[in-house]
């Protein structure tokens, strides 16, 4: 028998959590001279307040469900991918290869070849680690740690040697062609007649990934693989003893994981910068263990974790230009959402299910 | 390349290994006694920033030591509540430090120097000086044996002899007493220790202990070596060390050289930007990414095998 009902393990517990992670966040704010409520406003204002702001947060939404949605697949499976950022790069080098390779006519033909583009190098950075977990047993956290490096390494070598326009002084590719231009949403919108910021960075990508959050439910909960990954998450000798292959199931769930990863490259790299630049993914594929953790590992979590985490990345860009707190504030806000969501889980957990049970004895009494 | 040059990278050798040597013991400790770390990375940031910002404001670098080591441990301590006491994930709660540590040294550092995150320069007192052994000057003249001993073994700062001393201890430590073999053994198997009778929780927190001020040592060198902190300055060390202590499969001998290993591959990566070998050039992005593709390779099982401790990751829970 469960010590809690269902909502509360679902809703009520990363709820708590959340209000703790804000309230030490907002501490933070006040001790270092800051109003707190004055610099929520200027978050809520900054990316709500007008398209653009809007534009800005759903780009970094994008970004967020993509690797979120990643790390949650590999966590179903009770493997833990931090090389989401090493996946990411990759997958940008993946879409910008695709991208440079021929002078695309229409940007609905591009965009399916980078996509195939970002998941397959994304997917292939991962393949490592994963046979390395499955055939050699070498830990997955480690390894894939020392793939961001190595990708780091790696995609600088490409870039600086091969991609690189020569004679130039940024070390960034050559900007892709018109044809590899994805749709915004002024111009997506401009037909209804709304009319959306014309410099918001967000862009189809968006559509892709909503899509690629229900088919991540299609995935777990209503297919046959879904269904061995989540066997093999809850136990692997049960699983093994079911005939489900271990090997088979860690090396598929972290190659869709950095399939995953690979695909958000079509937002940043395609969408938003339109060439490779050195460390295109800016942490996201760190806080996708955030946004995974917070939303539970369930698609519609991990919507509404991106949507806030979009938040705060861009509410908080505001309140570096208008309150001169600085940027590092989300990295703490996402250290502190880490800690409570994920490490100190039973903190919360443990007063409220003896809470529940204290309740239901006394309405069975 | 002449014998001088070779003692030059051998000397940025030591220096770079320094760091990394203290962190890897200290990673050691936790990981032995069943506690994985991957939070290395940011106590040695924390503590770097606030050796960096006491040392700044009193003028002493032994007072930044001990604010760097009181840091680390506050790290080390948030770090065992959420692993031990919470019996949380310590993976999540690692990485959660990690991002703690890189937003609010900026964030605090921001709010105290007004600098972008950076701590005023440190100067005179405010650094480690050099420790000249005796006759470094009187023997420099003899050929061969003195520009080694002056140049490599003189003239280091006082954490680094340290950091070469904390090696002989924590073998003795971990291998000749009653507390590191209660400590090697919880590591492995805490229930067998809970059953003889002793704390499985104490022992741990002990071992986050000493892993908080070897992590406090090794970023207040980071601190002294740079002359202030800088934003994001342990740049990877904390993992590099991790990866030594796999690659030294959890012995402190074995990190010793490990950790110069590694420190001498940087040293290289420094002073050379690309190593031609006749007519192949090897980029410097290898050089850079050597340390972990080693780790992986070495994790692989390829070249001899990598066992962790057993109980590692997993927190104690009493049967009921």
């Amino acid at each position: 028998m469960q010590a809690m009902p269902k909502w509360a393990d679902a809703v009520l517990i990363p709820l708590i959590s959340i209000l703790l992670a804000f309230f030490f966040s907002g501490l933070m704010i006040w001790a270092i001279g800051k109003d707190p409520v004055v610099a929520i406003q200027t978050m809520i204002q900054g990316a709500f307040g007008s398209t653009n702001g809007i534009g800005y947060t759903l780009y970094y939404t994008t970004n967020f469900i993509f690797t979120g949605l990643a790390i949650a697949v590999a966590y179903h499976a009770r493997l833990f991918n931090i090389g989401g950022e090493g996946q990411v790069m990759l997958g940008g080098l993946g879409v910008a290869l695709v991208c440079l390779a021929i002078d695309w006519p229409h940007w609905a033909l591009a965009l399916p070849a980078a996509m195939i583009g970002g998941a397959v190098f994304g997917a292939a950075w991962a393949f490592i680690p994963a046979y390395l977990q499955a055939k050699r047993g070498s830990h997955i956290v480690i390894t894939t740690m020392m793939f961001n490096f190595i990708a780091s390494a790696f995609v600088g070598y490409i870039l600086l040697n091969y991609l690189k326009v020569p004679g130039s002084m940024s070390t960034e590719s050559a900007g892709f062609s018109a044809g590899a231009h994805l749709p915004t949403f002024h111009e997506m919108l401009a037909p209804f007649g709304i009319n959306f910021s014309k410099n918001a960075p967000a862009n189809i990508s968006f559509l892709i990934a909503l899509l690629a959050a229900f088919g991540f439910w299609v995935l777990i909960w209503k297919t046959r693989l879904g269904y061995e990954i989540r066997s093999f998450g809850a136990s692997e000798t049960a699983a093994k003893y079911a005939g489900i292959n271990p090997v088979r199931i860690t090396i598929i769930a972290m190659m869709i994981s950095g399939a995953l990863c690979g695909l958000m490259a079509i937002n940043n790299v395609m969408g938003e910068a339109e060439r490779l630049i050195d460390n295109a993914p800016e942490g996201a594929g760190f806080i996708g263990i955030a946004v995974a953790l917070m939303g539970r590992n369930h698609p519609i979590g991990i919507v509404l974790a991106a949507l806030l985490f979009g938040f705060l990345y861009q509410g908080g860009a505001e309140l570096t230009f208008w309150e001169a707190i600085p940027r590092e504030l989300i990295v703490v806000i996402q250290g502190l959402v880490i800690m409570f969501t994920g490490a100190l889980d039973n903190m919360v957990r443990a007063p409220l299910e003896k809470l529940f049970l204290a309740l239901r004895k006394t309405k069975e009494a | 390349m002449d014998y001088l040059t070779i003692l030059q990278i051998l000397d940025s050798t030591v220096r770079l290994a320094t760091p990394l040597l203290l962190t890897c013991l200290a990673g050691l400790f936790s990981e032995r006694a069943g506690i994985v770390d991957i939070g290395l990375e940011g106590k040695l940031l924390a503590a770097a920033f606030m050796s960096g910002a006491v040392a700044y404001v009193t003028g002493s670098i032994w007072l930044g030591l001990l604010a760097g080591v009181a840091a680390s441990l506050a790290f080390s301590m948030l770090h065992g509540l959420a692993s031990i006491t919470f019996k949380g994930d310590q993976l999540i709660s690692g990485v959660a430090l990690n991002f703690l540590a890189a937003g609010l040294t900026v964030v605090i550092g921001q709010s105290w120097f007004a600098l972008g995150g950076r701590t005023p320069s440190l100067s005179g007192n405010g650094r480690f000086g050099e420790w000249n052994l005796p006759f470094s000057d009187a023997w420099s003249k003899i050929p061969v044996f003195g520009p080694t001993y002056n140049e490599l073994i003189s003239g280091h700062t006082a954490l680094t002899y340290i950091a070469i001393l904390a090696v002989p201890v924590s073998w003795w430590v971990l291998y000749r007493t009653r507390f590191g073999l209660r400590l090697r053994a919880v590591g492995e198997n805490p229930s067998a220790v809970d059953t003889a009778g002793v704390s499985v929780v104490r022992l741990r927190y002990l071992a986050l202990v000493i892993a908080g001020v070897l992590c406090g040592l090794a970023g207040t060198y980071l601190a002294s070596l740079a002359a202030g902190f800088v934003k994001d300055m342990s740049a990877g060390r904390g993992y590099i060390a991790l990866a030594a202590l796999i690659f030294a499969k959890w012995r402190p001998w074995y990190a010793l050289s490990a950790t110069l290993l590694f420190g001498l591959l940087e040293a290289i990566g420094n002073r050379y930007q690309s190593i031609a070998i006749g007519d192949f050039v090897i980029p410097v992005q290898f050089m850079q990414a050597l340390p972990y593709i080693l780790t992986v390779v070495i994790l692989a099982g390829f070249i001899g095998k990598a066992i962790p401790p057993r109980a590692g990751g997993t927190p104690y829970v009493k049967e009921r």
